[in-house]
């Protein structure tokens, strides 16, 4: 518990000291979007590590809550009355569409990134969960939903963009994003929410539910004959993990200035799973750790190869999980137990 | 649980971020942004001897067919311009990014350039989604960007420079040429994004306008391969000539349907363009002889500057490598920013900006002489009809005559009115 405690203290030290002081502007704005992943990756590790579901669509959610977001933005930018740009330009439209509409009030759309995620989370987990739909199936189902999603979003142009996505977002909630000192203010706002579904992670997992779900993915059948609904128990994990991913792409719009399908298909969301799978899925940190880790591979291996770098990251997929099963999190737990350190130790460890 | 020490530090440490972030607040959107604050634009390093130019170039991905060669013209002229000795005495050293094909990256890797590599100018991007993407970051950066792309206008960035055609260069006078060879009626293919449904928007405002029938539209999904039923609808419908949008692999369904269905060049042409040189080389060369593309630029076009550009870049690359449009035109842009460098004396953005506004930019490019058009920064070119012949290269049938106005909002015409 008292290690938990300080893992949260460095943490918050590295995000909100260390962090803006050692980095330039630029690499502070690509950190803010790394800590988005990081986001939809806490609730992936919950899903997925703690829960037994590879949700491979959350895609999905990361994309309704970063339109939600989104729209509010370019509806704010156009100013009240007017139509977003790309509708002018793209679309044969007199009048908004009736659902951008509601997006013109902040509170809703802020409810909107997360609540609405989690609704879909919920009307589709209701169906999956309690036809028993699970394995294979199950991630067969939701990559196949962000391929439809994407699809979707793509055709409709005129009212979402299509493929260019929402871009040119000028400001947020009244605030300049082309001025640094507001994007430093966005790294932070992304920061304060990682810790906080850090936290909400971590008390689920040590609850009395983190033990069920736990239960519920190593024998399924065994929770039920004990009186339990697994279908529930999942559908708790599955929502969350929605909400986060939602969060996270609500998030991503101000931190990165765009939100596009290119961003919710299959590939992204299945690079979601990967960085989970290259930190550690049980654990909490782990898979924050891997998503930042291979966000952060990803750019700095195409900055220094360019035109080879893929080959690179491949790579970088593959051996974890051959060599490292339990992801980047097994290596720092190998090594305390490894070395059997008193606990005095371990502090001053984590603390350096 | 958190300890109860756990959870009040944890309690504090969020408030403080929440304390510094709200403090630490900046303008407000509709403040004048203040110079010192926002940043009077992007920094050129000229501090060394050479000075950074960046190339912005899907290296992986979709567009990584198409977007190489760009790269690679570009790369042409840069060592061309070096070993003739620089820019104002300078060399130039290229920082090559890979976009990806993701529109994101693209965003990304452009911020990089400007913020890390203090790069002159960049020259890149192919898709206009990508262009989209990146536009608001050379706009907030007050950097250059020189996009060397044929695309659907009705956009005018007082950071980018379109080096490529916009629609009164390409697709109007396209539609005269089908108009004044006899075709009454078209039919719209194209691949489901922005350029082809925009591109067809302005088709059926000139069609309504002159007279011609446009007797059927469809979209196929970027990379789609399932053509045959756009194909029978383009039979049944008989039109007197096709108008083709699509984008990459999906042409080499669409044309081997196109065929098959017993569809030929002479009785229902396909004006395409999208489809150059490159693209001819891998659809196959059998299912394309006789169609017509719309271009500013081919292999074959005449002149001594594109003998110089075709042998040099053969030479560098490998004899099979033809050259196209986007590939001209990305070397054409490299030499228009030297020569507003050289005209304003100076590697700042804001003093080449204002050197190329002023007008009397030129270039003799493998194209013919082109004009940087001040007050739009779109470039006068010539356009050129050609027929696809049965060696996989291009020749021109018809051309304007003269290098042509860039008009990107099309508003010298009187039927494009509404249209932006």
């Amino acid at each position: 518990m008292k290690r938990a405690a300080l893992g949260f203290g460095v943490t918050a030290a590295l995000l909100f000291a260390v962090a803006p002081l050692v980095l330039g502007d630029f690499r502070l704005s690509l950190l803010a979007k790394y800590l988005c992943f990081a986001i939809v990756a806490v609730g992936v590790g919950l899903a997925w590590g703690r829960g037994g579901m590879l949700a491979l669509g959350q895609g999905v959610f990361f994309g309704l809550g970063g339109y939600a977001m989104a729209m509010h933005l370019k509806l704010a930018d156009a100013g009240p009355g007017n139509l977003p740009d790309f509708m002018i330009l793209y679309g044969q439209l007199d009048a908004l569409p009736w659902w951008w509409a509601p997006f013109a009030n902040p509170i809703f759309a802020l409810l909107a990134t997360v609540l609405l995620p989690m609704l879909v989370a919920l009307l589709l987990g209701l169906l999956i969960f309690r036809r028993r739909v699970r394995g294979a199936y199950f991630a067969i189902l939701s990559q196949a939903l962000a391929a439809a999603f994407a699809i979707l979003l793509i055709g409709q142009q005129g009212t979402t963009g299509g493929t260019n996505g929402l871009t040119d977002i000028q400001g947020f909630f009244g605030y300049d994003l082309n001025d640094p000192v507001n994007q430093r203010m966005v790294y932070f706002v992304v920061a304060a929410a990682l810790l906080a579904m850090l936290g909400v992670a971590w008390q689920l997992m040590r609850s009395r539910y983190g033990e069920l779900l736990v239960a519920v993915r190593d024998g399924e059948e065994r929770v039920r004959f004990l009186g339990y609904d697994p279908a529930n128990v999942k559908l708790v994990a599955y929502v969350v993990a929605a909400g986060m991913a939602g969060l996270a792409g609500a998030l991503f719009v101000p931190a990165v200035g765009i939100i596009s399908p290119a961003l919710i298909g299959v590939v992204p969301s299945i690079e979601f799973v990967i960085g989970v799978a290259v930190g550690g899925r049980a654990t909490l940190a782990g898979p924050a750790l891997g998503a930042i880790a291979v966000a952060w591979a990803k750019t700095a291996l195409s900055e220094r190869v360019p035109s080879a770098w893929t080959y690179f990251e491949g790579l970088l997929f593959v051996l974890p999980i051959v060599f490292l099963p339990g992801g980047i999190a097994a290596l720092f737990k190998w090594r305390r137990r490894a070395r059997l350190v008193p606990p005095a130790e371990v502090k001053e460890k984590v603390a350096a | 649980m958190f300890g109860y020490r756990g959870r009040r530090s944890a309690a504090v440490l969020v408030a403080i971020g929440t304390v510094a972030a709200l403090t630490a607040c900046g303008a407000k959107t509709g403040d004048a942004v203040g110079s010192a604050q926002a940043g009077g634009g992007a920094v050129v390093d000229t501090s060394g001897s050479a000075v950074k130019v960046g190339l912005l170039n899907s290296l992986s991905g979709t567009m990584a067919i198409s977007e190489v060669t760009v790269r690679d013209a570009i790369k042409l002229a840069v060592d061309e311009i070096n070993a003739a000795g620089g820019v104002l005495g300078k060399q130039l050293e290229p920082v090559s990014e890979d976009g990806a094909s993701d529109w994101p990256t693209f965003a990304e890797k452009a911020q990089k350039l400007i913020s890390q590599d203090k790069v002159a100018a960049v020259f890149g991007c192919w898709t206009s989604s990508s262009r989209k993407a990146v536009k608001p970051v050379f706009e907030k950066n007050k950097a250059l960007l020189f996009y060397p792309v044929q695309y659907e206008g009705l956009e005018e960035s007082p950071y980018i420079f379109y080096t490529g055609a916009t629609t009164n260069q390409q697709i109007v006078p396209a539609l005269d040429y089908l108009k004044s060879a006899g075709k009454t009626s078209v039919y719209l293919v194209g691949s489901d994004y922005v350029f082809p449904r925009t591109a067809n928007k302005i088709i059926k405002a000139y069609a309504a306008a002159s007279g011609m029938k446009v007797l059927g539209e469809d979209y196929a999904p970027l990379g789609s391969t399932e053509f045959s039923t756009i194909v029978n609808k383009v039979k049944a419908s008989g039109a007197s000539a096709v108008f083709n949008t699509l984008n990459g692999d999906s042409n080499v369904a669409f044309f081997k349907e196109y065929k098959s269905a017993g569809l030929t060049a002479e009785a229902m042409p396909v004006l395409s363009v999208s489809i150059a040189e490159e693209e001819v080389k891998s659809i196959g060369t059998q299912y394309l002889a006789g169609q017509l593309t719309a271009w500013n630029y081919y292999q074959t076009t005449k002149g001594a500057a594109n003998d110089k550009f075709v042998k040099a870049y053969k030479a560098k690359y490998g004899a099979d490598k033809p050259t196209s449009d986007p590939m001209e035109a990305a070397y054409t842009s490299v030499y228009l920013w030297k020569a507003m460098v050289e005209k304003a004396g100076s590697f700042e953005i804001e003093k080449v900006k204002a050197a190329a506004n002023a007008g009397g930019i030129t270039f003799e490019a493998p194209e013919g002489l082109v004009t940087v058009d001040g007050p739009s920064q779109h470039v006068f070119k010539t356009a050129r009809i050609g027929k696809i012949g049965t060696d996989g290269l291009i020749e021109e049938v018809w051309n304007s005559g003269q290098p042509v106005k860039p008009d990107p909002y099309l508003k010298s015409y009187s039927w494009a009115t509404g249209l932006s």
